[in-house]
């Protein structure tokens, strides 16, 4: 779950990672409201999951409230490469003296949290590492053992930072190791982390992605919503219980197993199709999460064919092949079905099938047979 | 032979009581697996089907001598159970629970590489480890597989299925079949399996099912290289997946440049482990290398 910037800034806050003041706004009133309350110059921050907000001119500076007025205007509604911003932040303005990078990763390969720090910030870190890999300091922390304050020293020393804030970043690094562990986040990143023109050190942007898997024990968390940043099927299907990622085709695919609905959507592409998109019904999915899933599925105007890829384990074929026949009796689709049903009671399933006589609904005995018939269905 | 599980396998299942844990329980034991015991704090002295329940680990390996967990609790659960299993001596544990937090992994994986560096942890997030004709600990259909000379590792479930079925279409067997599991931090990586599979004098040839995200993959191929005579095919699903989004598995993402199905392609094919681009093909491929 990725978070917004002012998101993972008040999360800074709650543990003592040093943050500018500012406050959320969803509308303009709202915004100049929170800049008179926090003083000028303000800046007023478009709030999306997108890179290069300030290239887009959603980030502006405010010297009065007539000035936040004009720019929360602007910025609230604007799109960002495809995101719209339904919400600004304004935080107070920072003298800003210099800029670096501070992140901590989940490391998978190494099992354990990495850190990295740098002087060179507010610039793509990918791009550092290419050109100049030295430029980063990194290092991980043993999870059993936690971020010590020799961790802090020798990041800080490796990534060249100047005498006098070595101690206040180390600490900074404390707070965000501690903020990572005890939010349980996969990724925390602070770009620019900035010395101020007063040599204090504070987290201007913050990048913040949560376990969803630990948000049972993160109340706080779990009910962080970012309405704009799921779509109207993607919603639909969170409140259902499904695994459902939208993409940009016109064949829907439904299959149990999120490793073999990957494999599906490879194989509909290799025959020239384009899925439109990824929904895992689960293992052991009982005929009205099928009719629920068709649901989804058919609720994307995009598409024009959906296929059925079952290879059954846990999950039934014949409950798989009722929802079928459900949700023809319940949504009447308009478009062609490939059906394919393998595995734990398939013949059941498939008897199911043919005898409900659904209308435009053909079968396959094969992943690829079907992939091949679904990507001519869409076509006509 | 067979690895990981097979016919000295003394299984005791955590979450036994429950009902997905009693199905597949009774369904492991039906096929012929040793289930011993199982643990349920509280319900220590009641049975399954004639399974003695234990409240736990440590009573249920001093009393039935049990060498192999199967973890089903719920996910809040999970880690605690995998480390008791461990604490109490046992040997090989077998996770299926999905969704636990990947920190309770992490810290998991490194209390035992630390503590009990001797115990296999297999999963979490995985359909278990079925030896066909030996041993079933998982949730893995065994109907669909018989004995035979080709070893798996995967980390999907269905997609093992799958796989499985396309080969045994064609006429082949498996000494077994191991989900690694679809989470950030597997207690068990293609390394760890695809090792057992080389020393393992029953299996000739080693599928490997893999997919975008983390660099297990990646890290398999260069290993391969090294160490591995045996023939590897591997297959990778989430050519297509988009960046950015997790496909079903809390594991497989591609952030940025890292984790693509293509890199991973790459990686296998220029260690010399031929790729199937679709299930069907890895069973084509199967054929080629070991002949009909």
């Amino acid at each position: 779950m990725d978070l917004l910037e002012y998101q993972g800034k008040q999360l800074f806050a709650r543990h003592g990672v040093p943050v500018p003041a500012g406050k959320p706004a969803t509308t303009v009133d709202e915004a100049v409201a929170a800049a008179q309350e926090i003083g000028f110059p303000c800046v007023v921050k478009a709030q999306v999951l997108i890179g290069g907000r300030g290239k887009a001119g959603g980030i502006k500076v405010a010297k009065d409230a007539d000035e936040a007025r004009e720019h929360a205007t602007a910025i609230l509604g604007m799109d960002i490469k495809g995101h719209t911003v339904h919400e600004v932040w304004i935080e107070e303005a920072s003298d800003i003296a210099e800029e670096y990078y501070a992140s901590i990763v989940f490391d998978r390969a190494a099992k354990a949290p990495l850190f990295m720090l740098s002087t060179q910030g507010g610039m793509d870190i990918e791009e550092v590492a290419e050109s100049d890999p030295t430029a980063i300091a990194r290092l991980h922390v043993d999870p059993l053992l936690g971020f010590q304050a020799f961790h802090g020293r020798r990041l800080a020393y490796e990534a060249g930072l100047p005498a006098d804030v070595i101690r206040p970043v180390g600490a900074l690094l404390a707070k965000l190791y501690e903020a990572f562990t005890a939010e349980e986040a996969m990724l925390v990143e602070v770009n620019p982390l900035t010395v101020l023109s007063d040599r204090s050190v504070k987290a201007l942007d913050a990048k913040v992605t949560l376990d969803g898997n630990s948000l049972f024990r993160h109340a706080d968390n779990a009910a962080l919503r970012n309405v704009g940043a799921e779509d109207e099927q993607e919603q639909m299907a969170k409140e259902r219980g499904l695994t459902y990622v939208k993409l940009d085709g016109d064949i829907g695919i439904l299959g149990n197993g999120a490793g073999l609905v990957m494999s599906t959507l490879d194989v509909v592409s290799q025959f020239g199709g384009k899925p439109a998109n990824f929904l895992d019904a689960g293992g052991g999915s009982k005929a009205e999460a099928i009719t629920s899933a068709v649901e989804v599925i058919l609720s994307d105007p995009k598409v024009k064919a959906v296929l059925f890829n079952i290879f059954g384990g846990i999950t039934r074929c014949d409950e798989v092949a009722n929802g079928l026949v459900e949700a023809f009796k319940q949504l009447n689709p308009q478009v062609p079905f490939v059906v394919r049903l393998d595995g734990t009671n398939d013949v059941e399933g498939r008897r199911i099938v043919a005898e409900a006589n659904l209308p435009n609904v053909q079968t396959a005995s094969t992943m690829n047979e079907a992939a091949e018939k679904v990507v001519e269905a869409a076509k006509s | 032979m067979s690895i990981i599980v097979g016919k000295d396998t003394k299984l005791c299942v955590s979450g036994i009581t429950g009902s997905e844990g009693t199905f597949h329980t009774l369904n492991n034991k039906n096929y012929g697996t040793d289930v011993v015991s199982g643990v349920t704090p509280g319900k220590g002295g009641q049975d399954v089907d004639g399974i003695p329940v234990f409240n736990t680990f440590h009573n249920a390996v001093g009393e039935t001598g049990a060498n192999t967990a199967m973890i089903f609790v719920p996910p809040p659960f999970a880690a605690d159970s995998i480390l008791e299993a461990a604490d109490a001596g046992i040997e090989t544990v077998i996770c299926i629970t999905e969704g636990i937090p990947a920190h309770d992994e992490l810290r998991v994986y490194n209390f035992l590489k630390s503590a009990h560096p001797s115990v296999r942890l297999i999963g979490p997030n995985c359909p278990g480890v079925l030896s066909p004709g030996k041993a079933n600990v998982g949730i893995i259909p065994a109907a669909f597989f018989k004995e035979g000379n080709v070893g798996v590792v995967s980390r999907s479930g269905t997609l093992t299925y799958q796989i499985g079925n396309e080969l045994a279409q064609r006429g082949f067997g498996n000494s077994s079949i191991v989900g690694i599991g679809g989470d950030p931090v597997p207690g068990s990586s293609f390394i760890d399996v695809i090792a057992l599979f080389q020393d393992d004098p029953e299996t000739e040839l080693i599928v490997m099912s893999g997919e975008i995200g983390g660099s297990a993959e990646e890290e398999a191929a260069d290993y391969i290289k090294a160490n591995v005579t045996k023939p590897v095919v591997g297959y990778i699903a989430g050519v297509t997946a988009p960046p950015g989004k997790t496909m079903g598995h809390a594991g497989a993402i591609v952030s940025g440049s890292s984790g693509s199905a293509a890199a991973k392609i790459e990686a296998l094919e220029g260690n010399g482990v031929r790729v199937g681009r679709t299930p069907t093909e890895v069973a084509d491929i199967a054929i080629e290398v070991l002949g009909k």
